[in-house]
This record gives C-alpha cells, structure tokens and sequence, in this order.
C-alpha cells in the first residue's frame, strides 16, 4: 500500500504527458485530464494519511537507481507523518486550484498547455514531497523550479512577465548553487545521501563540527532561494506576472514552502549546529520583518498578498531555526489554505475589475457576495482571529518564541502588521465607495468553477487549524515532531496577547480605511522618508541592480570591448595582413612569373613573325629549295 | 675506236638529261599537269638507271629490274591520287596554275 505511494506523483505526470502528446487540442479533455489525475492523487493521499496515522514509520522504499560500486544513488520515497501531511496539502490546493482555472483561465489561447503546465508542477512537487535522499529532492527541486519560471512566464507574449521569469529563475538559482554544495559537503562527510543514514551518522556524532554547520547553512541557501527568504526574496513578488491560479498553487501555498519542507525534512542537521539554528531564525525573522512592512503601503493587490506570503515563509523559517518544527510545519499547513485562498479571492476580484490596483476597487463587497466573504475568512485567518486555523499556527509559533525576547516582540510585531496589511486590503477592495465606476459596473461575481474551490478552501481555512488545538490529546504536535513530542503546556496568557494584537492591528485598518477616522494620506505625508522606503521595497531591486546587476553588465561591456578590440582586433589584424601579403604575392604573379611566361611566348611568337616569311605558298619555291638542298647536301657530304 | 656499243655510261646519261628535263619542267612550268608529266620523268629516269644497272653490274639477278617494275606501280598509284588532286584543285579554282594556289603561306 505505501510503497505504491509513487503513483501519486505519476499521475499528473502521465496527465502532462497525455495533453502535450494526444490531447493538446481538445481543452475540456486537457483540463478533465489533469484534474482527473490531481484529485486521484488526493483520494490517495488520504488513504496514506490514515495509514501513516496508525503507523507513523518512518517507512522508507527505494531502489538503486545508478550503482557506482562503493555507493549507489537511490530512488525512493520516505513517507513518515511530515510527508503525509504535505501530501495532503499539496493535492488538496493543487486540486482547488486546477478546478478554479477551469474559470479563470476560460478563454486563454495556451489553455491546454497551462494544464500540462500544471501537472508538471504537481508531479514535481509531490516527487519532491516523496524524495528519500538529497539526490531525488535536488532533481525534483529543480523540476519545480522549471515548472515555476515556466508559469510566471506563461503570458510570455508579455515582457514583465518573461522577464519575471528569468528573475525567479536567476535568483533561486544562486540558492540553489548552495544547496549543491551543501549536498556535495553531505555526501563527502556521510558517503551517502539517504536522508536516514545521514542522519544516523549525525545521531552516533560521526557527522559532526563545523562540517554540520557548513552543510546546514549551504543546504539553507537553496531553502533561502525557494522560499524567497532575505536576501534572495526579490523574485517572489515579481512572480506575480504569472497566472492568478499559479500565484495560489506554486508562489504561495506550495513551491515556496518546498523550502521550509527542506529545512523540516533535514531538522536533524539544523538541530545538530545550534549556528545554522540561530542563523536560519535570523533570516527568518528579518524577511518576515522586512516583507510585512513592504505590504503596509503596497496597492497592487497580488504583490500584498506576496508580501504576505515572504512574511509568512520567514516566520515558518524562523520557527525552524528556533529548533519548532511542529510549530514550522503546522504554520505551512494552514498557510497553506488560507493564502491559497486570499490569492484565488483575489484571482476573482481581478478576474471582474479587470485590474491590479486596490486604489480603483472599493465597494466590491455587494457585487462578490462569495468571493468577499471567503477573503476576509481567509483575513482573519491569517490575522490569528480565534478560533480560526491562523489563530492556532500562529500561537504555536508565537509560543516558540518564548525564551527569545528579541524573536517574540518581533513575531508580535510582524502580527500587528500582518492584520493590518491584510484588513487594508479588503476594506480598499470590498468596502467604501468605488473608485472607479467603470470598473465596478462591470464587475460581477465570477462563475461556480472559481466560486466553490474558495469556499472548499475557506472551510479549510476555518478548521485545517483544529487538528492543532494544544488542549487535543492527539494533535497536530503528537503526530508531526523532532525527536520527541512537543507538548508545551498552552499558555492562555500568550494567547489572549496575540489575539489582542491582531484585534488591534485589524482596528486600526478599519479606523483609517473604513471609517476614515484616520487619513492615510496624512499619515504617509507624516512620515515621508519611510512611507517611500517601504513603497520602494527598500530599494532592494535598485540595489541589487547597482552592485549585482550593474556590475555584471559593466563586466559584459568590457569582455564585449576585449572581444569586439582584441580578440576581433587581432583576428581582423591577421586578416589584413594576410591580404597585403597576398597583394605582394600577386604583384609577383602578375609581374614576375607572368612576365616571364609572356616574355617565353612573345619570343616565340617574334621568332614566327620573323621566319614566317620563309613561308611562300608558292609550290615551286618549294621544290627549289628541296633541290637545292639536296645538291648543297651533296657538297657537304 | 670500238665498235658503236651502248655502253652502261650511254644510259645514266639519258637517265641524267631525262631527270634534269623533268626537275627542269617541275621548277618552270605552271601547269599542274605539266608539273606531275615532269615528275614522271623523273620517275622514268631513275627507272632507267636502275635497269641500267643491273644490266650491266648484276646481269645474272633481275634485283633492279624488279624495283623498276616497283617503281611503275606506285607512280601508277601515285599519279592517280595526284590526278583526283588537280581536279578537284581544278574545280575549286577554275584553273590549274599553281602560281594561284598559294593562300597556305603566311
């Protein structure tokens, strides 16, 4: 039964193959296909859940995929409660968000393709899910970093789009450099790079040092690309030039937290170099920081909800670092459904306006009855509103802080923000007078196909954070662990603390953007300097194009120059002198040896002219001379 | 004073005036028949030479005898194509004047 958990990823993957090779044409069929194959996988999925439920394993079955003797590169799958529960996750949104764009993307000319697209994506990420060594999740890592340039870029025909791409590419690409050499460090320290025996050489202390720590921060790196952490960050809300529905699945609920699944999977190395902890809590932190205050002033709609998510990574990264991976991965789980969710509601609102820009929304929530009312489910959600699945992953992250004052005022902080960002949000979009009444009596709630994924994920939203519950005698923290069960006593006290901050940051958006109480304007103009950081991004784009970018190209421009100067110089200067000294050779020719050839012909010739006289024509000239001759031979005999 | 023999001198001198007439007619005459009439001749006259001597010299072998027969064949061949020659010189020209057949020089 496990060890048939393949067919799981096989299944999108032989979708994929079916609509680029057979079905390409017939759009119905394409999309039935993938959402056939996806929605299969997630039946399955909940059977392996069960089981693992019952049996927590770790199960693990592979084969030898490449033998080199000495060691061999395995393929299998490792399946214990952390992967079941990714499983789920990723099925579960995937199949939401496959059936949403059936609506969404009715009308697209690359329909059939965006679905292979898709599959591609699932495949890659649940092979990815499955991986038991650092080999098998490096390929399927890549392959969902493929499938992810491949979707940003999808409206190609665009040149933010394409160009998006390439920056999503680029920049995980330097995660990923790390990530390799983190492998590489692995597997010259371990010999292997089964997940389970490198772990067990780091148990019994023969993997140990600053070695752990090296292969820690390196493998950390590729987890910093793919979960757009700080400093790689910049690519995520780019990403957002992709289709709505791909923001959900891959730049929002999935392939970013294939990052934070990475740091989980390999706990047992972050656990083992308390450095690569602090280090990773750093980063995790700082992004979470940094990204929420970014979406305080944003008023494209998806780049808040981008903000968001880098937020959320950091604090699910944080929470890793700090050694709580049921915190980390519960928070992934609920994540998951609600920003799938805020991003689909989103997909709908843009869908009907026909725009990104918040400031020309306003007064959506009479027009979007479902699609209003599942984004501010999804808003309190991710506000930490009691009782809803945010409330829970959020405390236990909070509660993970505890000990850390400098992590806990900072999570708090990041909270208040969080509600606040997100309640700007949806007071701008569904509430007040509309901005721009062209757009909005155009605006119409956008059809069932898109309507009951969100509601499927809103349920989610609402109760995926029940399982969590720390008065459960069999949660999410007795399921999903490192080393021992987590059972902090839960702290009403902490609790009460950061309901109250999200209360308070969801009152203040509704004084200042509901109300009106507060001008915003004013308060931008109050603190200029910072409003124009925030609403520039720190200028991270604009430095990383100065020190990173620039100098790149200067360095292009002047391999450019060697080449056009030098290089082409030299080539060129030999050229030239190859024609002067064909130009001399053929002065030689035509002087000297031709001369010499005509002078031989024109002797000849001079010497014919002369003794063609001799040359009568007249027979008996002949005759004489023939008698003479014979009587002057007869003289001389 | 011997009685009048024809000696072997009496013959190459007929021989001798015979090709010396004929040499003569083939420098001076400008008729192409007259040119080939000399050459025989010439032919004529070293056949005599030839049976001249073998008269005289080897007057048992008929050696020279033989070639002078030789000799009559081949003119005969030789004046038959020489023939087809002036005709057709003839009907080119309308004449057979040597002098006028002289456009193979320079």
């Amino acid at each position: 039964m496990l060890q048939n958990a393949w067919i799981i990823p096989a299944l999108p993957l032989l979708a994929f193959v079916l609509i680029v090779f057979f079905t390409h044409r017939h759009r119905a069929l394409s999309a039935g296909l993938s959402i056939g194959a996806i929605v299969a996988g997630f039946i399955f999925s909940v059977t392996i859940l069960f089981k693992v439920l019952g049996d927590p394993g770790p199960h693990e079955f592979y084969f030898k995929w490449l033998d080199f003797g000495t060691w061999d590169l395995q393929m299998g799958l490792l399946i214990d409660p952390l992967t079941a529960i990714m499983l789920l996750v990723v099925t579960i949104v995937s199949s939401c968000v496959q059936i949403y764009s059936v609506g969404y993307m009715q009308g697209d000319k690359l329909f059939s393709r965006y679905f292979a697209y898709i599959s591609l994506f699932s495949f890659s990420m649940l092979g990815l899910v499955l991986a038991n060594n650092f080999a098998e999740i490096f390929i399927f890592w890549e392959l969902v970093g493929l499938t992810s340039y491949l979707l940003i870029g999808f409206w190609f025909e665009k040149k933010s789009a394409a160009d998006a791409g390439k920056k999503a590419f680029i920049t995980t690409r330097a995660g990923d450099l790390g990530f390799i050499v983190g492998i590489l460090i692995i597997f010259f320290a371990c010999g292997t790079l089964n997940f389970q025996e490198v772990f067990a050489k780091i148990e019994t202390g023969a993997f140990a040092g600053g070695l752990v720590t090296a292969a820690a921060i390196f493998v950390f790196a590729g987890a910093v690309g793919k979960s757009a952490q700080f400093p790689l960050h910049v690519w995520l809300p780019d990403a957002m030039e992709g289709p709505t529905p791909v923001s959900a699945l891959i730049h929002a609920a999935t392939m970013v937290a294939a990052g934070v699944y990475l740091v989980a999977r390999t706990m047992t190395i972050f656990a083992a170099s308390e450095t690569a902890g602090l280090v990773v809590a750093i980063i995790g932190i700082t992004t979470s920081f940094m990204a929420a205050s970014i979406a305080l002033v944003q008023n494209d709609i998806k780049r808040v909800l981008a903000y968001s998510t880098v937020s959320q990574l950091g604090y699910m990264i944080m929470a890793l670092g700090l050694g709580a991976l049921t915190a980390g991965t519960f928070h992934l789980l609920t994540h998951a459904f609600f920003k799938a969710l805020l991003f689909l509601a989103a997909g709908s609102v843009i869908h009907a306006v026909h725009t990104n820009d918040i400031q020309e929304m306003g007064g959506l929530g009479n027009k979007m009855r479902i699609t209003a009312t599942t984004m501010f489910i999804a808003s309190f959600s991710i506000a930490g509103i009691f009782p809803l699945s945010g409330f829970w992953s959020k405390d236990e992250i909070v509660a993970a802080t505890v000990g850390h004052p400098i992590f806990l005022v900072l999570t708090l902080a990041v909270a208040f923000m969080t509600a606040f960002y997100m309640f700007r949000l949806c007071f701008l979009t569904f509430t007040g007078t509309p901005r721009d009444r062209k757009k909005f009596d155009h605006a119409q709630e956008s059809p069932k196909s898109m309507t009951v994924p969100l509601i499927i994920l809103a349920f989610l939203s609402v109760f995926a954070g029940w399982v969590g519950i720390p008065w459960l005698e069999h949660g999410y923290s007795s399921f999903v662990y490192h080393h021992h069960p987590h059972h902090a006593e839960p702290s009403i006290l902490l609790m009460i603390i950061s309901l109250s901050i999200g209360l308070s940051g969801i009152g203040l958006a509704y004084l200042i953007y509901y109300k009106k109480s507060i001008s915003a304007d004013a308060i931008a103009e109050r603190f200029k300097p910072l409003y124009t950081l925030l609403y520039n991004k720190y200028y991270f784009d604009e430095i990383y194009d100065a020190i990173i970018v620039q100098p790149c190209y200067a360095i292009c421009d002047f391999w450019f120059w060697f080449d056009q100067r030098i290089v082409d110089g030299a080539v060129n200067g030999s050229a030239t002198l190859t024609i002067w000294w064909s130009i001399a050779k053929r002065w030689f020719d035509d002087h000297i040896v031709d001369g010499a050839v005509n002078g031989l012909g024109y002797t000849v010739r001079g010497a014919g002219g002369i003794l063609r006289f001799a040359q009568t024509g007249r027979l008996q000239n002949y005759a004489l001379v023939i008698f003479a001759g014979v009587i002057l031979i007869w003289f001389l005999r | 004073m011997a009685e009048a023999t024809i000696s072997l001198n009496h013959y190459l001198m007929l021989s001798g005036i015979l090709f010396t007439i004929g040499v003569f007619g083939v420098l001076t005459r400008r008729n192409a028949i007259a040119i080939l009439m000399s050459v025989e001749l010439m032919f004529n006259a070293v056949n005599i030479t030839l049976v001249a001597f073998s008269d005289f010299v080897t007057p048992a072998a008929l050696t020279g005898q033989i070639i002078a027969l030789f000799t009559i064949v081949v003119a005969a061949a030789e004046a038959a194509v020489a023939l087809a020659v002036v005709l057709l010189i003839y009907r080119s020209f309308k004449g057979i004047n040597v002098d006028r057949i002289n456009f193979m020089k320079w």
